[in-house]
């Protein structure tokens, strides 16, 4: 990060619709040439957040500023590009005709915006195509053409409002490897995202908000490690074992069989090939809690679930192809790996594979947003 | 990069959404169509059956073609970039709300001088005669900015759909057709209508074009000219204070 000052300030900003407190006196601070991300399920609050900030819509409490001016001014908007989450480009003006109206309302000089309009467009495989109009353009390519307009003022600080959400997975790979090329020049960049490996990987730090509020702000590591608190462990055996034996080992949060986990690897493919993103909704929460109900998880993360043999998972157990399978979710790992050590020796069995995972951020995200939602 | 940020910055910006109107929308046949065609159908259906000459409806002609053309956009822009989801586009780049309108104004007010030349050139070639071209110029030009800012206000309620503001448009167009003078000269009209028409811009547009051919105006031409401006700065203050309240509710 080349800190070199703030970026954004907020400080109890606050949005109602209403009665509905959208944004409730949310407080961050984002410094210059960080990669900032906004996560938070559908409807928290982030869109709300992004558009105050931009100037969109007006803020009905507190304070925020971009580059020290206040947000939605004039000076801040200059200063800022923003690429919302729903193509927004001109369907009847060409990619140039789009380019070069940015590059009016912007006022930047003509030789200047037409060199950045064609380096741009090269860049982003839509040379080619800048005299069709945008109407005739793919999802993938309005994304990419969206994006080069908000860059085309050559912005310190970039909005990227699902920018990957749609895509498909070539797609969203070089949208990716651009926005790590944005990041090594310094530019700020605030991303909102459902999918969460991709905030662990491009952000520095991470807001969650949930309900209008922030429920949590650190790096996606720790943010993981301190939030998330529960560790995956996968373990194979040479004989099958019952799920409700192994589910009452000391330690055991949850459990998960070889047909769930494979079910869920399937379905996360599945979404990412159809770039469910958004649709798919949250990417980490629902999917989870989809896994958990087709017959493999035996709780949702974070509640302890020590019932024996449930569902699917007792009958279609750890009798499949890949061996004699199990995910388990704990809190505590030494307990765990003991228990099960103590369970091998106990009833004879031997343990193939033992692999433990650290929390992730979906964890953590899952986690904190579903802990805020029971309060509610 | 320029880097004032003033009134006249803000001007010139305006420049860019004017040529954005007029490639996006204005340029579009039905918009042509309709300042052209249908004062053409509405001056027919005065012309025919009737006791008048041709010339005598020319004013009329020229008011309601610059009139229909200045009002034919500007009332659905906003609503139909709000669909299209280009106002946020907008709405986050530096421009000012008044810019934006501003920018809408001037291309719908454009658009209007423009078609204004056609019943011009209909009415040459009928042999009308201009008694005062001069009055003529500057009414189309403020007549043009009226109408133009009248629409504005039309285009604030929030909606996303273009029809409703169309609907509201074509309920508030056409009443005032029948008050305002445009075929029938305002000392002919029924008491009724006489009362009402100061109401209308179009009125003292109307009249100012019946001067300009020779007809004879029935208000004094300075009470025109700033009744017209008034409108104008009228229409400019509430679309501006309208639109400030209402475009963060549309994205």
């Amino acid at each position: 990060m080349q800190s070199q000052g703030t970026a954004i300030e907020v400080k109890g900003l606050t949005k109602l619709f209403g009665t509905l407190v959208a944004v409730d006196h949310i407080n961050f601070q984002v410094e210059r040439g960080e990669f900032f991300g906004f996560l938070g399920p559908n409807g928290a609050g982030k869109t709300t957040t992004i558009r105050m900030l931009t100037g969109v819509i007006k803020k009905d409490g507190g304070e925020a500023s971009i580059m020290g001016y206040p947000a939605g001014s004039i000076r801040a908007k200059q200063l800022s590009g923003v690429m919302p989450e729903l193509s927004n480009a001109y369907m009847d003006l060409t990619a140039w005709g789009n380019l070069m109206l940015m590059a009016e309302i912007y006022r930047i000089p003509g030789k200047q915006a037409k060199e950045r309009a064609e380096s741009f467009l090269q860049q982003l495989g839509l040379y080619e195509r800048k005299d069709s109009l945008a109407s005739t353009y793919s999802m993938g390519m309005r994304k990419r053409l969206v994006l080069s307009m908000a860059l085309l003022s050559n912005p310190q600080l970039l909005f990227l409002d699902e920018p990957t959400s749609g895509l498909d997975v070539q797609s969203v790979r070089f949208m990716r490897a651009l926005l790590r090329n944005l990041r090594q020049e310094g530019k700020t960049i605030f991303l909102t995202t459902h999918n969460m490996d991709e905030a662990a990987e491009m952000c520095e730090r991470v807001a969650i908000i949930n309900h209008g509020k922030i429920v949590a702000l650190d790096s996606p590591d720790r943010l993981s490690i301190t939030a998330g608190r529960i560790y995956l462990v996968d373990v194979s055996f040479d004989k099958p074992v019952s799920p409700e034996m192994l589910s009452n080992l000391p330690g055991v949060n949850r459990l998960e069989t070889a047909q769930a986990i494979e079910a869920a690897d399937r379905l996360r493919a599945q979404q990412a090939m159809a770039g469910v993103g958004r649709q798919g909704g949250m990417g980490g929460g629902q999917n989870r809690m989809q896994q958990a109900q087709m017959g493999g998880g035996h709780a949702l993360p974070g509640t302890t679930s020590q019932q024996p043999g449930i569902g699917a998972a007792k009958t279609s157990g750890p009798e499949t192809s890949n061996g004699h399978r199990f995910r388990l979710y704990t809190g505590d790992t030494t307990l765990l790996v003991s228990s099960l050590v103590d369970f091998s020796r106990a009833h004879s069995l031997q343990m193939n594979i033992i692999n433990v995972r650290p929390p992730s951020l979906e964890d953590a995200f899952v986690r904190l947003t579903e802990e805020k939602s029971r309060e509610k | 990069m320029k880097n004032s940020f003033g009134i006249i910055d803000q001007i010139i910006r305006s420049w860019a959404i004017v040529k954005k109107d007029m490639k996006i929308y204005y340029s579009k046949g039905p918009v042509v169509l309709m300042g052209v065609m249908f004062p053409a159908f509405m001056f027919l259906a005065f012309a025919f059956g009737r006791n008048m000459s041709a010339v005598s409806l020319m004013p009329g002609l020229i008011a309601i073609s610059v009139f229909f053309t200045c009002s034919a956009i500007a009332p659905i822009t906003m609503p139909w970039e709000t669909q299209a989801r280009t106002l946020e586009r907008l709405a986050s780049s530096p421009l000012a709300i008044w810019t934006i309108l501003f920018g809408d104004m001037l291309a719908s007010m454009l658009t209007g001088i423009i078609i204004s030349i056609v019943p011009i050139v209909i009415a040459l070639a009928i042999g009308t005669t201009f008694v005062d071209p001069l009055i003529l110029i500057v009414a189309i030009i403020l007549g043009s900015v009226c109408f133009a800012t009248a629409s504005l206000i039309i285009s604030s309620p929030p909606a996303s759909a273009p029809q409703y503001s169309q609907m509201i448009s074509s309920f508030v167009k056409f009443p005032l057709i029948f008050i305002s003078g445009v075929f029938v000269p305002l000392s002919e009209l029924p008491e009724f209508a006489r009362s009402i028409c100061f109401i209308s811009p179009l009125t003292y547009f109307t009249d100012l074009a019946r001067y300009s051919t020779g007809g004879g105006n029935y208000f004094p031409i300075a009470a025109d000219l700033l009744a017209i401006i008034g409108f104008t700065l009228a229409s400019w203050v509430i679309a501006v204070k309208l639109h400030n309240r209402t475009l963060p509710l549309r994205v």
